[in-house]
């Protein structure tokens, strides 16, 4: 029995009639409910600037067949609305007929507990945390001019309904709590931003004054980039940091191996399952069950249960990330990437937790080895083109490495690469894997996911960094 | 079907006279409903269609000078009650803010509306599904495109009602048609992808289906086997579809909420020279059929037209009501941000900048986020084709754009090319002393 179609006008077994009469000669589809309560809570400027509060219910109705997808999605939940849309999939696929797979694996993952993170922390109080970090923030220097500070919860119900009847569900809470420093100082202007968050209630990540190290980490980063200098452009070596910047490795290689591009054959490496496409010792998986993190589900939202997906390993590639759709028509399973923004979205193979595991180098030796070059602590937004390979990125916090030292931060410096060949290009691999503070969202097709990702400290031989000083 | 303006109004009223009741003093609501429907097809075949209709209010509500907001697509009565209560309680207890208000009723938009923003055009999923196979069979003649990742169709139809407690009460119709053809060439073992795109909000006015798909294939095979070329400091030319972002750009960095709180590079700049005197830059919200028309922002506000930048001299901001507070200025109409932004035309013809330098960098496409408005330092991965002697020889890829925004801005000479596809336009843009950061 459906929980979400409870107060409505739709009742379960209607639904369900509709579901099975509508993919009867479908391959398949399904109807995905989705309830979603969110709040957003803003300081800036030293006010509480606003507080929103979202309450979204809506279905999205897929039918598949073939490669056609047919998509209708409406906030009205009712018999009629969901007729209308059943009559819309069937005459997008009239003239196609197909054999619906019942099959889908069952779960009892728990790996977030079913909790309210909007409900479980008062509006007094999180309106006296944000002031708070406000006014720690600004006490830290008079340096300090700008701060913005933001909470952000969700409470995320879905349910899918598959021809025959069957019932998936999975209950989603998300938390992200994020501070933005400007600092001023000689007439220069620089920003620090940080972030924290994931699957569990606001407490969970605000223990031991955690949010002051949130504001002291904002500020550092602010606080070293007012004292940058312009960065150096051209090729050489790149030290990168353990954690966040691996969202070059998602950015870089991950969308490259999802499976729709490679069914398609636009991505790169479309033809390289089986190949040597990294080095040795380069090990990628994409981790859908870690606990509590942002990029974990219990199941993924064509109701697959989530897995560790071994993308590369120790070099060779093994798996690309799977949906539905395109597991069917390239003869594989689905590996629970199928994801979508909401019930306003269609489902497409997204990346969830992405890592890079670690090695046996240490981060010293790294950049003891470096002649000229820069060690790249942590990016702003990144940017991929799937056919060409190439990548860009935003170093927020940059130092150039002189003679196997670190010397000063760098500002403004661009990291741009090709995914295929900067793979190959890795020497060393830290001992030093860690996974990111829970902040990041990965766009695609104009639909923006949670997801997370980690690495260990690792040097590249050879990228293109775009600066200002040549 | 959208909901018409009886419907609309009906939903306003009672979401308006349910936060009286409840306590609140002042209200602001905007009810929407939008129907849109998109194809795609791949390889000349249909590879999916959408229909979503979407119906949604968003409610904010002000007792004296604190302020709460919730919104919702669950429009039922007994939902509509629980926001409403959870927004009043909500603000009861949010701390005052003497910014906060309703707009000035003497700005609210009171005039008529003849601007053409609608097209009842309804094209059928059979008729939407034809134009893109055009689009993608005419990309396809060319023998070099091997692939698509995709093209589209979508028709979008929407209708909103904005009201406030003081009386304001208004919305209309708006239509947007949308094609986009993406295709991939292979030549020589390089693979690329390109694109080309269309959106006007009358069906009448966008790009045949021949002329999108063989733009698009053109677009992908200029950009086969690049190059990478040596870091070095050089002229580039932009693209009309790269130099309108400097122009969005602009518009963040004059927005009132950054000027207000000093995150903007252009603080303290207004009647100063921001661009070279050559360059003036407009807003003007009352462009019959134009993308980026409105007749009034998210306010109700009128919009007015404003000339932003004249002979290089920053006359505006873009100001709503609480931010124009700030920095004691009224609203000009800008809480919704720009209409049709667009940068006059220059002086010289497009050949006159390919033929100014003997060597000249064109971009064609920059990726990544590497703007920061703060303090102006701009930083992008870029690729496009050099330009010698004044001809087009090859095309250049994996290289990085950089350069600071103030400098950027004062060197700019743009071309008389000025055409109006998007709500933002620029003609053709070349600017002197940026740094290509390469091998």
């Amino acid at each position: 029995m459906s929980s979400l179609l409870k107060n409505s006008e739709l009742t379960s077994e209607k639904a369900d009639s509709i579901v099975s009469e509508t993919l009867n000669n479908c391959d398949d589809g399904e109807l995905y409910i989705e309830d979603t309560k969110s709040e957003t809570i803003v300081l800036d400027d030293n006010k509480i600037k606003s507080s929103n509060y979202t309450s979204d219910l809506g279905y999205g109705f897929r039918a598949v067949t073939g490669d056609t997808v047919a998509y209708s999605h409406s906030n009205e939940i009712s018999e009629k609305s969901l007729k209308n849309s059943s009559e819309n999939l069937k005459s997008t696929l009239k003239n196609n007929s197909g054999t619906y797979n019942s099959e889908i694996k069952k779960t009892n993952q728990k790996l977030y507990k079913d909790v309210d993170p909007i409900e479980s922390k008062s509006m007094k109080s999180k309106i006296e945390l944000l002031n708070n970090m406000n006014e720690y923030a600004r006490s830290k220097d008079s340096s300090v001019k700008q701060v913005t500070a933001s909470l952000l919860a969700e409470k995320k119900n879905v349910e899918i309904i598959r021809s025959g009847g069957e019932l998936l569900s999975d209950n989603r809470p998300l938390v992200r709590i994020n501070m933005s420093v400007m600092v001023e100082k000689n007439g220069r202007k620089e920003t620090g931003v940080f972030g924290i968050g994931g699957r569990q209630d606001y407490d969970e990540y605000l223990k031991n004054d955690n949010w002051k190290k949130v504001c002291d980490e904002a500020f550092r980063i602010a606080s070293t980039n007012i004292e940058s200098k312009p960065s150096l452009a051209g090729e050489m070596k790149v030290v990168l940091g353990p954690g966040w910047p691996a969202i070059l490795i998602h950015e870089a290689v991950g969308h490259g191996l999802e499976g729709d591009f490679n069914r398609k054959k636009t991505s790169a490496f479309h033809d390289l399952v089986g190949k040597k496409v990294a080095s040795d010792g380069v090990t990628i998986i994409d981790d859908g069950t870690l606990d509590n993190r942002r990029g974990s589900l219990n199941i993924d939202d064509e109701g697959t249960p989530t897995e560790r997906t071994v993308l590369i390993e120790n070099g060779i590639l093994k798996n690309f990330m799977q949906d539905r759709l395109n597991a069917r028509l390239m003869n594989t399973k689905s590996t629970g990437n199928g994801r979508r923004e909401s019930y306003k979205h269609v489902v497409m193979p997204r990346m969830r937790n992405t890592i890079m595991l670690g090695g046996s180098n240490t981060q010293e030796e790294m950049i003891k080895s470096v002649d000229k070059g820069i060690f790249a602590v942590s990016f702003g937004g990144g940017q991929v083109d799937i056919t060409s390979g190439k990548f860009v990125f935003n170093c927020t916090e940059a130092y150039e490495i002189i003679n196997g030292k670190i010397g000063s931060p760098i500002k403004g410096a661009t990291l741009i690469g090709d995914g295929p060949s900067s793979l190959k290009e890795i020497l060393m691999v830290g001992n030093d894997m860690m996974l990111d503070p829970g902040i990041g969202t990965c766009g695609k097709a104009g639909q923006g996911v949670p997801v997370g990702v980690g690495q260990p400290s690792l040097l590249i031989n050879n990228m293109t960094v775009g600066g200002t000083q040549l | 079907m959208i909901k018409d303006q009886e419907y609309l109004k009906k939903i306003a009223d009672i979401c308006l006279s349910k936060s009286k009741k409840l306590g609140s003093s002042d209200a602001n609501i905007l009810v929407q409903s939008s129907v849109s429907e998109n194809v795609n097809v791949r390889n000349k075949k249909l590879d999916g269609s959408e229909r979503s209709e979407n119906l949604g209010v968003v409610l904010t509500t002000y007792l004296g000078k604190k302020k709460s907001s919730i919104a919702s697509s669950n429009l039922k009565e007994k939902n509509l009650d629980e926001l409403v209560n959870r927004c009043i309680e909500t603000m009861k207890i949010t701390p005052e803010d003497e910014y906060n208000s309703l707009p000035d009723k003497d700005l609210h938009f009171k005039g008529l509306k003849d601007l053409d923003l609608y097209d009842e055009t309804h094209l059928s999923n059979e008729d939407k599904i034809n134009y893109i196979k055009e689009a993608e069979e005419e990309a396809f003649s060319n023998d070099k495109i091997i692939n698509t990742n995709g093209s589209g169709f979508g028709e979008n139809k929407s209708n909103f009602l904005l009201a406030n407690s003081n009386g304001f009460a208004d919305g209309y119709k708006t239509s947007q048609f949308t094609a986009y053809c993406e295709v991939v060439s292979k030549s020589n073992g390089s693979m690329e992808r390109d694109y080309e795109y269309t959106s006007k909000r009358f069906y009448s006015d966008i790009l045949k289906p021949k002329q999108l798909g063989s733009i698009a294939a053109e677009h992908a095979v200029k950009k086969l086997n690049p190059k990478k070329i040596k870091s070095e400091k050089i002229s580039l030319i932009f693209d009309k579809r790269i130099s309108k972002n400097f122009l969005s750009i602009f518009a963040s960095a004059i927005s009132s909420s950054a000027i207000a709180k000093g995150t903007t590079f252009l603080k303290d700049k207004l009647n100063q020279q921001v661009f070279n005197s050559e360059i003036n830059i407009l807003d003007h919200g009352n462009i019959r059929k134009a993308n980026g028309s409105r007749y009034f922002d998210s306010e109700g506000i009128a919009v007015v037209n404003l000339d932003l930048i004249k002979n290089g001299i920053l006359q505006d901001y873009l100001i709503d009501t609480y931010n124009g507070k700030k920095i004691n200025r009224k609203s000009n109409g800008r809480a919704s941000g720009t209409t049709n932004l667009y940068f006059q035309n220059g002086s010289k013809t497009f050949e006159d900048l390919v033929k100014s330098e003997n060597k000249i960098l064109y971009i064609k496409e920059t990726i990544g986020h590497g703007t920061n408005i703060i303090n102006g330092d701009y930083s992008v991965g870029a690729s496009g084709m050099m330009i010698e002697n004044g001809e087009f020889s090859y095309p250049v890829s994996e290289i990085t754009i950089a350069g600071n925004l103030n400098n950027i801005f004062k060197n700019i000479t743009l071309a008389d090319d000025l055409e109006f596809n998007y709500a933002t336009n620029s003609p053709t843009m070349l600017v002197e002393g940026m740094v290509v950061g390469g091998k």
